[in-house]
C-alpha cells in the first residue's frame, strides 16, 4: 500500500517536472527558433547573462521574469472571480489528461510491478475526451468575465469551434476503439506492440482527423479564429496581463504536449519501438538481473515515448508556421461539412472490415 | 471512508443545486449547474459506475452546457437585466403535466428508499460498470429501450433542422 503510493507520487512528481517544468517552458523557446528558422531570421538570441546567451535560452528566464513582475489588472467592470479563476480552469485540464495517459509499459522492479500510468482506468480513453470538453469553460468563461466585445466575440468563437470539432474527435474515437476493442489506454498501447497494428495503419483517416480536430481544439493556427489578433486583439485573452495571461499561455504548449501524447498512444505505437517486442529487448539486457535490464527497458520505452511526443509536437509547430489563419466560416464549414461526414464514413468503413475479416 | 467522501460530495451538490435557483445571473446558474452535473459524476464514481460518470461529464457538462453558456452569452444578459423570478400566466396543463411529473419522481424514489435494504448492501461483481458489462446489457437486455431512445433522438435532431431551415428560407 505505502509502496503503491510512493511510486503514483514519483509518477505525478515525474509527469509535472516534465510538462510544467521542461515542456511549457522549453516549447516558448522552441516556437521563437522554429518561427525565426522558417522566416530566415536568427530568432530569440538577446537576453544574455555576463555575455552568453546559449542559443537565446535564456529568454525562457527573462519571459519568465517579466510574467512574474507584471502588473496584474482586472478591466472596470468584470467579474473579479470569475476572471481570476477561468486561467485556472483553462489550465487544468490540461494537465488532468496525463492521469490516463501511460509513458511506459509494466515493468517489474525489485519485485513489485510498476505500470507506468498514473491512473489506469477502465474508461481511460473517454476520460481524454470528457476533460478536452471541460477544457472550452476556461476560454468562455474568460471572455465572458472580462468585460469587453472583443474578449466575449473571442470566447464566442471558442465556444462554438470547440463544440464542432468534439464531434469530429469523439467520432474518430469511435473508429480507434472499434479496432482496438479497449478503452484502457495501457491496453491500446500493448496492442501496438505488432508494428503492423499501429493505429496509424488501421485507421490512416481517422489519424489525420482526429490531427486536425485537436489542433483546432488546441485553438493554434490555422484554427486561431478566437484569438486572431488582426480582428479581435487578442480574443478571449485580451484583458489579461502578467501570469494570468502566462497561465493561458501555458495551457495551449501544455496541450500540444497532450495532443503529442494521446496521439502517439492512439496511432504511433505508444512505447514501442518498430519490430521489436519487449521480451526481446529485456532479452538483450540480460546480463544485468531483473530489475536491472527492466530498467534499462524502462528507460528506453520512456525516451522512445517523449521522442515520438516530441515529433508530434514538432509537427504542430510546422503546421502553425506554414499555414495562413482560416476564416471562421471556413473552420465550421471544414467541421460540419467535410469532417463530419468523413468520420461517420470512417466508422461506417471500419465496421464493414470487421465484419468481413470476421 | 466512502461516507467521508460522499457527504462533502453530495453537500457540494445540494448547494451548487440551490445555487442554479437563487443566483440572480444567469451566467452563475449555469456555472453552479455545471459544478454540480461534476459532483454528481463524483457521486457516480464513488457507486463504481465509471462509464455513466464519464458520460455525464461528456454529455452534461461538457457538451450541453457549453450550449447552455453559448445562448446566454449570445443574448448577453448580465446582472440586473431583470432576471429575477417572474410568475408566468397561468397554463393549466403546464401546472398538471409538471405536478404529474413530480408525483411519479417522488413515488419512485420513496418506493426505491423503502423497498432497498441499505444496512446490507449488495456484493457487487468484478465486472460491474464496466464498459464491456454496460454494453452488453444495453444490447441484450435493454435492445428496445435503446433504439427507442436513439430513434427519439433522431427525430429530435430532424425535428431541430426542419425548424431552423424553415426559418432561413
Amino acid at each position: 500500500m505505502l509502496v503503491e503510493l510512493f511510486i503514483t507520487l514519483v509518477k505525478i512528481l515525474f509527469i509535472f517536472a516534465v510538462t510544467v517544468g521542461f515542456f511549457a517552458p522549453v516549447l516558448t523557446w522552441v516556437e521563437r527558433k522554429q518561427s525565426a528558422l522558417m522566416q530566415d531570421r536568427i530568432g530569440a538570441n538577446r537576453a544574455d547573462i555576463m555575455g552568453f546567451t546559449v542559443l537565446g535560452l535564456f529568454h525562457i528566464i527573462a519571459d519568465a521574469l517579466k510574467m512574474f513582475t507584471k502588473e496584474d489588472f482586472i478591466p472596470d467592470g468584470a467579474n473579479k472571480v470569475l476572471h481570476t479563476i477561468s486561467p485556472i480552469i483553462a489550465l487544468v485540464p490540461a494537465l488532468l489528461t496525463f492521469a490516463v495517459v501511460p509513458f511506459g509499459g509494466q515493468y517489474t522492479l525489485f519485485d513489485t510491478e510498476v505500470n507506468l500510468v498514473i491512473s489506469d482506468l477502465d474508461v481511460g480513453l473517454l476520460f481524454v475526451f470528457a476533460i478536452a470538453s471541460l477544457a472550452t469553460y476556461g476560454y468562455v468563461i474568460a471572455g465572458w468575465s472580462s468585460n469587453n466585445n472583443w474578449s466575449l466575440l473571442g470566447s464566442m468563437r471558442t465556444a462554438s469551434q470547440m463544440i464542432s470539432y468534439e464531434v469530429t474527435m469523439g467520432l474518430t474515437i469511435i473508429g480507434v476503439l472499434m479496432v482496438y476493442e479497449s478503452m484502457k489506454l495501457t491496453e491500446i498501447g500493448a496492442i501496438q506492440e505488432n508494428f503492423w497494428m499501429w493505429g496509424i495503419f488501421l485507421q490512416p483517416l481517422g489519424f489525420i482527423m482526429f490531427l486536425t480536430a485537436s489542433i483546432a481544439e488546441n485553438k493554434r493556427i490555422p484554427f486561431d479564429a478566437p484569438e486572431a489578433e488582426s480582428e479581435l486583439v487578442a480574443g478571449y485573452f485580451t484583458e489579461y496581463s502578467g501570469l494570468k495571461f502566462g497561465m493561458f499561455f501555458m495551457a495551449e504548449f501544455i496541450e500540444m504536449v497532450t495532443i503529442g501524447a494521446i496521439m502517439t498512444i492512439l496511432f504511433l505505437g505508444a512505447w514501442h519501438i518498430p519490430f521489436l517486442t519487449t521480451a526481446t529487448l529485456l532479452s538483450w539486457f540480460d546480463f544485468l538481473g531483473t530489475t536491472g535490464s527492466n530498467l534499462v527497458v524502462m528507460l528506453i520505452h520512456v525516451g522512445v515515448f517523449f521522442a515520438k511526443v516530441c515529433f508530434f509536437i514538432y509537427l504542430q509547430m510546422i503546421i502553425r508556421w506554414t499555414l495562413p489563419r482560416f476564416r471562421y466560416d471556413q473552420i465550421m464549414k471544414l467541421g460540419w461539412k467535410i469532417l463530419l461526414p468523413l468520420s461517420l464514413a470512417n466508422i461506417l468503413v471500419t465496421g464493414l472490415v470487421i465484419l468481413a475479416l470476421n | 471512508m466512502e461516507l467521508l467522501i460522499f457527504y462533502p460530495l453530495a453537500g457540494f451538490c445540494v448547494v451548487l443545486a440551490l445555487g442554479v435557483v437563487f443566483n440572480n445571473s444567469p451566467v452563475g446558474s449555469a456555472l453552479s449547474l455545471i459544478g454540480m452535473m461534476l459532483g454528481l459524476a463524483g457521486i457516480f464514481v464513488l457507486q463504481q459506475a465509471h462509464f455513466i460518470a464519464i458520460l455525464q461529464v461528456i454529455i452534461y457538462a461538457g457538451a450541453i452546457m457549453v450550449l447552455f453558456m453559448f445562448v446566454i452569452m449570445l443574448l448577453n444578459l448580465k446582472k440586473g437585466d431583470d432576471m429575477g423570478w417572474v410568475a408566468r400566466d397561468k397554463n393549466l396543463l403546464l401546472s398538471v403535466l409538471t405536478g404529474v411529473l413530480a408525483i411519479g419522481i417522488l413515488y419512485k424514489i420513496s418506493d426505491i428508499l423503502f423497498s432497498a435494504k441499505i444496512d446490507t448492501p449488495a456484493t457487487l461483481p468484478d465486472s460491474f460498470g464496466t464498459v464491456a458489462n454496460i454494453g452488453e446489457t444495453l444490447f441484450t437486455d435493454f435492445v428496445l429501450p435503446f433504439e427507442v431512445a436513439s430513434i427519439l433522438l433522431l427525430a429530435a435532431m430532424v425535428g431541430a433542422v426542419v425548424l431552423a431551415k424553415n426559418k432561413l428560407d
